[in-house]
């Protein structure tokens, strides 16, 4: 490869400074055919960055105490210096929004465009979840409009309102998301052209011989319908269209809360994918303009020190620990697949025959557009990674007094392991099953709520709290139950307690 | 294709709304806990603000989550000793179990505190929420005695330093405008006859030089009008306006005779704290005299004012003798807001109390704007108790109230200046 003068290594940047270092950095993404939305990088200060932070990352957040609470616990650790603040954010947004901290020095800018404005971009653009979930280029024209209707709403109907009905929805967020359904994908024209066709197939059906029969009066015979005539996994939308009582602007806070709910979706589902994308991007880019010349030893140096400190995975007994970090187990994941093409093993071959020796590019692309976290890493994991990370799988039964080593680190336990793990990023394992059963509109307009649980793992305390915000949406008795061992539904939690529900239904009735 | 854009110079603050959201949502444990805080301060620390603790657990948003219980199968990195199959006894309840099991930490159990600061401004909001200075808007009116000298328009005489130029001139356009226009029409029909006449092919001589005569004595007038006059000269001009002074004094009398203790001191300074932290409020410059007396008074500065220790007798009217002195040599009542609280324990030698008496009377209470007086004591009222209270009864800027225990600071401070039902309507 040839030589080239290397860039200034300086530790200042300068826009001059970082428009040559994006140009270089957009020309290697190119070549190994990054794909990404137009990148808008704006370079802020710390305090802006603590502000982005509070907001979870909306760049255009409504008004809510919870943001204030975000920011000042943000702001109080940022001062007492325990944590430092993260280099970048970026937005999933077109075009695509990331944040440069003002504080970074030049080394530390270019990781993170390498970093933010090609490897997460290029995700947000490539991952079919994205694709399929989220609309890039219309999430901030929707926030502003969000922004706006809720400030709307608090000049109409007074802060503490909005804010309780904001607060009943956040408790909610979690069970506003459309988990299985598949989003629509035409559009609303193609919609309408499909009704048309259809009104005009009915219409050539229409046979007037069929009315000269008699109405039958069965209706009457049949069962009353049960409501929802399926349960229903997606709380917030429920009550968006079902809440008996809700006002017009209180349906489409819901609906706010439930599209942003839904919007971030994705990035759960993707976190171990979509950080060690953008990991192995940033590598492999900085690493590209090294051996090119471009950049110094010295600015090698650097980038690596923050590079091993963000891909670090801690030992088990390791005072730092956590749990895996997705940075480190997604970089090491996309490291191991380049590796298994380019330099495949008898063992990578019999367990990756498919991708054992093919395009590393094609096979890299391949995996970041067409899987989650999950199916990632139970099609991608090799023996190899199971081994560097020495997993171990602990099996805790809480009705035994011990727990087991299910599976380690050998021949026997490498699948149990990988599945394991897996799992573990199963958002559908982790977060509770719950599903509006029954809506008794007919009778007393009570809604019962079901609880199925993963591996008999209960639901936290904190479910009365929940219902409370429940009852304040649905306003008439909400029960949550879960089948018992005999298989009958047992009541675990309700809203309002039993004895107040009736003199509150006595009160509605005079 | 890339922009970048420079954000570092927009608003800081986005996220001040949501904070402000924050603490009008907590108000009620935001006081509580700048109640709290109100006792570990100096008497003149205002410029900080407070720290403030909520429990975690009132802060808690809740959401739907995995509790305890059932089948957990985890994944761990770093294995150095085990082998599959191994079992581990279960470690006791509350201990390990949380490492590497996220989901389950945010129950909001522990007595982990949300501990953040609020400015100096938001916390004497919060203090004196609801509190107003007593008698203030009566007294102001009437005592207003600083004044301030501001613009008041033009007028039309005034000394030459004072001429504003601007205004002249435009005054002395508008004259001349005014002065000269017919005259202008004149001469233009005049000179367009003449042009007229020129251009034809006769000579017209008796009618041009006529025309000429006639522009000419216009040009005349019009030149003659004065370009200024005095007419024109517009002065600024200026007003006396009386402004209430900002300039308050609060005298702090205490009794440091043997018979107070450091702790009915420490109570005493926590009164004197919150009466400054209050005034500040409304004054922008404060002065504070101390003043401390066993049998005899003496100006002392803070530190010695709190924690040096006296040993005698007590003459409580030595404390004020000084007091009134200090206010003829240094603060003129007609300029400084004058403010008095007296702590003691309510000894003092008996024969002396009458003559207190009447110097708050006579002496104190016409020059001050109010004179608060505590009692820190957990026994029986004597003489100066007894004086005082004739003086409550006949002044209305005169507040006492009796002290038992730190506790009762804060409430009694409340009651001293809390709104009362006249004033608010």
């Amino acid at each position: 490869m040839e030589k080239r003068k290397a860039l200034s290594d300086s530790p200042d940047w300068t826009f001059e400074l970082l428009e040559q270092y994006q140009a270089e950095i957009a020309r290697i993404a190119q070549h190994y055919r990054l794909d990404t939305y137009t990148n808008q990088i704006e370079v802020i200060t710390a305090e802006q960055m603590m502000d982005a932070y509070a907001s979870v990352g909306m760049p255009i957040g409504y008004n809510h105490w919870t943001f204030g609470k975000k920011f000042i616990k943000t702001e109080q650790t940022y001062k007492r210096g325990q944590m430092g603040l993260a280099y970048e954010i970026v937005i999933n947004s077109d075009p695509c929004i990331s944040y440069l901290m003002e504080e970074n020095s030049m080394t530390m800018q270019a990781l993170v465009m390498a970093h933010a404005c090609y490897g997460h971009n290029s995700f947000f653009k490539g991952n079919y979840l994205f694709k399929s979930w989220t609309d890039a280029s219309s999430i901030i024209d929707y926030l502003l409009f969000a922004k706006k209707y809720i400030a709307d709403c608090e000049h109409k109907h007074g802060i503490d309102e909005v804010e309780a009905c904001l607060d009943a929805c956040h408790a909610l967020m979690n069970n506003g998301v459309d988990r299985y359904k598949r989003p629509q994908k035409i559009s609303l024209e193609q919609e309408l052209e499909r009704q048309t066709a259809r009104e005009e197939y009915l219409q050539s059906q229409v046979n007037t011989l069929w009315r000269t029969l008699p109405n039958t009066t069965d209706n009457k015979k049949r069962a009353p319908n049960a409501f929802p005539s399926e349960p229903q996994e997606n709380l917030l939308y429920f009550i968006e269209k079902n809440a008996p009582l809700l006002k017009p602007w209180q349906r489409e806070i819901v609906r706010i809360v439930r599209k942003v709910s839904q919007y971030f979706y994705p990035q759960k589902q993707t976190q171990v994918m979509n950080e060690g994308w953008a990991c192995f991007w940033h590598y492999t880019i900085l690493n590209h303009m090294y051996d090119e010349g471009l950049v110094t030893d010295q600015f090698m140096l650097e980038f690596l020190h923050n590079h091993t400190n963000v891909v670090a995975q801690p030992e088990y007994n390791s005072p730092y620990y956590s749990g895996i970090n997705p940075y480190a187990l997604g970089f090491n994941m996309f490291i191991d697949i380049r590796r298994i093409c380019e330099h495949p093993t008898e063992e990578d071959k019999q367990w990756f025959p498919e991708i054992a020796g093919s395009n590393w590019l094609d096979t890299l692309h391949f995996a970041m557009e067409n899987f989650k976290d999950e199916s990632f890493i139970s099609q991608f994991l090799s023996p190899k990674l199971i081994r560097d990370f020495k997993l171990f799988h602990i099996h805790d039964d809480v009705k035994e007094n011990f727990v087991e080593i299910a599976a380690i680190h050998n021949e026997q336990g490498y699948k149990l392991v990988r599945e394991t793990l897996a799992n573990q990023y199963n958002l559908s394992n982790l977060e509770p099953n719950i599903q509006v059963i029954k809506a008794n509109v007919s009778g007393d307009r009570s809604l019962t709520l079901k609880y199925t649980p993963h591996k008999n793992v209960s639901l936290a305390d904190s479910k009365n709290e929940v219902l409370k915000h429940l009852y304040y949406l649905w306003q008439f008795e909400v029960k949550l139950v879960q089948e018992n061992e005999a298989g009958n539904d047992e009541i675990i939690a309700q809203c309002p307690l039993k004895k107040e529900s009736e003199t509150k239904e006595k009160a509605s009735n005079t | 294709m890339t922009n970048f854009i420079d954000r570092r110079l927009n608003s800081k603050n986005k996220s001040t709304v949501n904070r402000q959201r924050f603490i009008r949502r907590y108000k009620s444990q935001i006081k509580k806990s700048v109640e709290g805080a109100i006792n570990k301060r100096g008497v003149t620390d205002v410029d900080n603000g407070e720290n403030i603790t909520i429990t975690k657990k009132d802060l808690s948003e809740p959401i739907f989550h995995q509790g305890s219980g059932g089948i957990k199968d985890r994944v761990h990195p770093g294995n150095d000793q085990f082998t599959t199959g191994d079992r581990i006894k279960r470690p006791p309840e509350q201990q390990g179990q949380g490492s590497g099991q996220g989901e389950a930490s945010d129950s909001g159990e522990g007595d982990d505190d949300f501990v953040f600061s609020i400015s100096k401004d938001e916390y004497l909001n919060l203090l004196f929420e609801d509190l107003a200075l007593p008698n203030l808007e009566q007294n102001q009116l009437d005592k207003m005695v600083d004044y301030k000298v501001v613009r008041s328009g033009y007028c039309a005489e005034g000394v030459p330093a004072n001429i504003d130029i601007v205004k002249s001139l435009q005054g002395s356009i508008a004259r001349r405008i005014a002065m000269t226009s017919s005259k202008r029409k004149e001469l233009k029909a005049l000179e367009k006859q003449l042009a007229i006449i020129e251009q034809d092919k006769h000579e017209h001589v008796k009618e041009r030089k006529a025309l000429s005569t006639a522009i000419k004595t216009l040009k005349d007038k019009i030149s003659k009008v004065p370009f200024i006059d005095t007419f024109d000269l517009k002065f600024r001009n200026y007003a006396k306006q009386a402004v209430p002074t900002s300039k308050a004094v609060m005298f702090c009398l205490m009794d440091v005779s043997g018979s107070m203790d450091q702790a009915t001191k420490d109570i005493a300074k926590r009164f004197y704290v919150l009466l400054y932290l209050f005034l500040t409020r409304t004054y922008k410059t404060i002065d504070v005299v101390y003043i401390r007396h066993h049998t005899q008074a003496k100006e002392v500065d803070e530190q010695e004012f709190f924690y040096s220790q006296e040993t005698g007798g007590t003459i409580a009217s030595s404390a004020l003798e000084l007091m009134i002195k200090i206010i003829h040599q240094r603060y003129d009542a007609k300029q400084w807001n004058i403010y008095g609280a007296q702590a003691s324990d309510g000894d003092n030698w008996a024969d002396d109390s009458p003559h207190c008496g009447q110097l708050l009377q006579k002496e104190i209470m016409p020059l001050s704007r109010y004179f608060a007086y505590i009692e820190i004591t957990q026994r029986a009222h004597q003489t100066l108790w007894q004086q005082y209270s004739q003086i409550a009864a006949a002044n209305n800027h005169f507040a006492m109230q009796h002290i038992k225990t730190v506790e009762d600071i804060y409430p009694v401070f409340r009651e001293l200046f809390k709104k009362s039902s006249e004033q608010a309507a």
